[in-house]
């Protein structure tokens, strides 16, 4: 399990390096150099030297690499070119806020999906398994961007229920809270439909299995046999989806925190991507692409200590 | 889509590639009401792509500062945006944009993906690692921060947007073609023709390649509706194609700042995305429960 679990964690540390390659590559592989893209055409050649010189582009190439990974490794994403300040202070600013609206836009996900998911299984062919069936393809398809807009179109702006912008007050939970619906909504009205479909299909797979008739000749009531020796098994494939749906919601979280106006680390890198301010975007993505490379060994390790089965297989 | 799943598609599909198969796929589409929706959007949606210039009430580039804003009404169906442009006119429009961007950069990243996972699949095996490894990393990027990334570098572009969806599709299609040259190559039809001396690239391109190409073809078709939706969600934060283009991301965002005043426009940008994704899941769908009689029974 120790091994297993130390080559996860190298892969994902490999694949943040790899990452950090590939977007070093794209800056240099660019025809122009990097400062007369970042400070647009109206640089003059002192400024494009002095902003060569301060980001260190003046060094040979592989040192300029070696250098970021250490100043990386270190916590330093270098400095934002407008604001001057750290890179990394204003993604630790808005990394937790992003992470606040993934969080519960994917926990009202799996607490609407596992009971619908499990309730289909058992009800199989029922028109309830049925419509079940069709809203999840439903809203697995439709992009989490227009769910957003019409989200606030009809929510905020019609009916006035929800505020149109912001994250709200500093220190008012409550205010913050109701801020969060809409956009958390919009972040996870997707999954609903993905991961009930998830549970459902294993919930059916281990209704079948040996236990289940043991348990069932035992005389154990159905409800009891459904949630603990059921139910526990079939939610394992979804624990493992969710270290792959980190990308995905991170991408949802991008259109709902600027269409919400939301402060957060999508709304960071589009404002930046907008003034090309690379290494706010560099620093921006390179700290999701860790966190989603992270988020496969956790998700791992959480299945093994909830699957006894799987822990002896290590 | 998972990677499981789609290997799976790969391994059946194969099977399945027989004479007279499509005829048998069609008759039994026939008797599947969600799967005939998504196969009736999906035409509705290539037909207004290739009649748009002929079926456009109006110029949907034309600016009509007098008309703007005008609600929707028997003369402009969807209403004017703030331009004064016809709403109606740039939604079909966007179908255009939609389609030719979908199809042509899932075709590049196909072609990409098929040499790349041909090289990794027969290849030596320090080159199959590397891929691999740059086949991950690329995955672990979110398709959007991708996306962003790219026009941070390259300024927002027709050709950067493209480049953008090749370069998030791309790894998928390889490590799919490297798992299927993998399960291929060790066949004994390969080693009879190895041993008659045949060069690799004689048994990659004529006996590996059309074995593997069917299913691959189908996984892809499923792609286009997440490649339209990143496509319409980058221009609607300015990342993707530039304006004036009648992208349906550009008519949200358009509509997008008016959503008080105006909010038909947004709704109209709306619509479109979510019949086109909706058409292409449901036949996709209906496609897989069709060629996968074993996840029918499961699913």
């Amino acid at each position: 399990m120790l091994t297993y679990t130390l080559q996860r964690i190298a892969l994902a540390i490999l694949i943040c390096l790899t990452s950090m390659g590939l977007l070093f590559t794209a800056l240099h592989a660019i025809p122009g150099d990097p400062a007369s893209i970042m400070l647009g055409s109206r640089a003059t050649p002192e400024m494009r030297q002095r902003l060569n010189h301060e980001l260190g582009l003046d060094k040979p190439i592989l040192i300029q690499f070696a250098t970021q990974v250490a100043n990386i490794a270190q916590g330093d994403f270098g400095t934002d070119i407008f604001s001057k300040r750290s890179v990394g202070t204003e993604i630790m600013e808005s990394l937790p806020k992003t992470l606040i609206l993934i969080g519960t836009g994917l926990g009202w996900a799996v607490l609407i999906a596992i009971p619908l998911g499990c309730y289909s299984a058992l009800k199989r062919g029922t028109w309830i398994d049925r419509l079940t069936g069709i809203l999840s393809v439903g809203t697995i398809s439709i992009p989490s961007f227009v769910v957003a807009i019409y989200a606030l179109l009809l929510f905020s702006v019609q009916l006035g229920l929800f505020p149109v912008i912001g994250a709200g007050d500093d220190g008012d939970i409550r205010d913050q809270l109701w801020h969060l619906v809409l956009p958390s909504f919009a972040v996870g009205l997707g999954w609903v439909g993905y991961l009930a479909r998830i549970v459902r299909a294993s919930m059916l797979e281990v209704m079948n299995e040996n236990h289940i008739r043991t348990a069932r000749a035992f005389g154990l009531p159905e409800g009891k046999i459904v949630l603990h020796y059921a139910l526990r098994i079939a939610i394992l494939p979804t624990v493992t989806l969710l270290g792959l749906a980190i990308g995905g919601l991170l991408s949802s979280a991008v259109f709902a925190e600027n269409i919400f106006a939301r402060p957060g680390i999508g709304k960071l890198i589009v404002d930046a991507a907008d003034v090309r301010n690379y290494p706010v975007v560099q620093g921006a993505v390179l700290s999701t692409v860790a966190l989603f490379a992270f988020a496969m060994p956790v998700s791992d390790l959480i299945v093994a200590w909830l699957d006894p089965r799987v822990r002896a297989n290590f | 889509m998972s990677a499981q799943t789609s290997e799976a598609i790969v391994a059946i599909t194969a099977e399945a590639a027989t004479p007279g198969f499509a005829a048998g796929l069609l008759r039994r589409l026939r008797s599947d009401p969600l799967g005939l929706l998504g196969l009736s959007l999906v035409l509705l949606v290539v037909f207004c792509a290739l009649t748009a210039p002929w079926i456009e009430p109006y110029n949907p580039f034309k600016i009509r500062v007098l008309e703007r804003f005008s609600p929707p009404s028997l003369v402009h169906v969807f209403g004017t945006d703030n331009l004064g442009r016809d709403v109606f006119s740039r939604v079909i429009a966007g179908s255009q944009i939609a389609l030719g961007v979908g199809v042509s950069s899932i075709a590049i990243a196909l072609v990409l993906g098929l040499i790349l996972g041909l090289c990794a699949g027969y290849g030596p095996r320090w080159l199959d690692n590397f891929l691999l490894l740059i086949f991950d990393s690329l995955y672990s990027f979110p398709t959007v921060m991708l996306g962003l990334t790219v026009v941070t570098l390259f300024g927002p572009s027709l050709e950067t947007l493209m480049s953008v969806v090749i370069t998030i599709q791309t790894p998928g299609y390889a490590r799919l073609i490297r798992t299927a040259t993998l399960a291929t190559k060790h066949s004994e039809y390969i080693l009879a023709i190895r041993s008659l001396g045949s060069s690799p690239w004689r048994v990659l391109l004529i006996h590996i390649l059309p074995n593997i190409i069917g299913p691959i073809l189908i996984i892809a078709s499923m792609d286009i509706p997440s490649v339209i939706t990143l496509e319409a969600g980058l221009t609607y934060l300015g990342m993707g194609i530039p304006p004036p283009a009648a992208s349906w991301g550009r008519i949200l965002q358009d509509g997008f700042d008016s959503i008080r005043d105006a909010p038909w426009i947004v709704i109209a940008g709306g619509i479109p995305l979510i019949l086109t994704t909706l058409g292409f899941t449901f036949l996709g769908e209906a496609l897989r429960d069709l060629l996968d009689p074993k996840l029918r029974r499961v699913v």
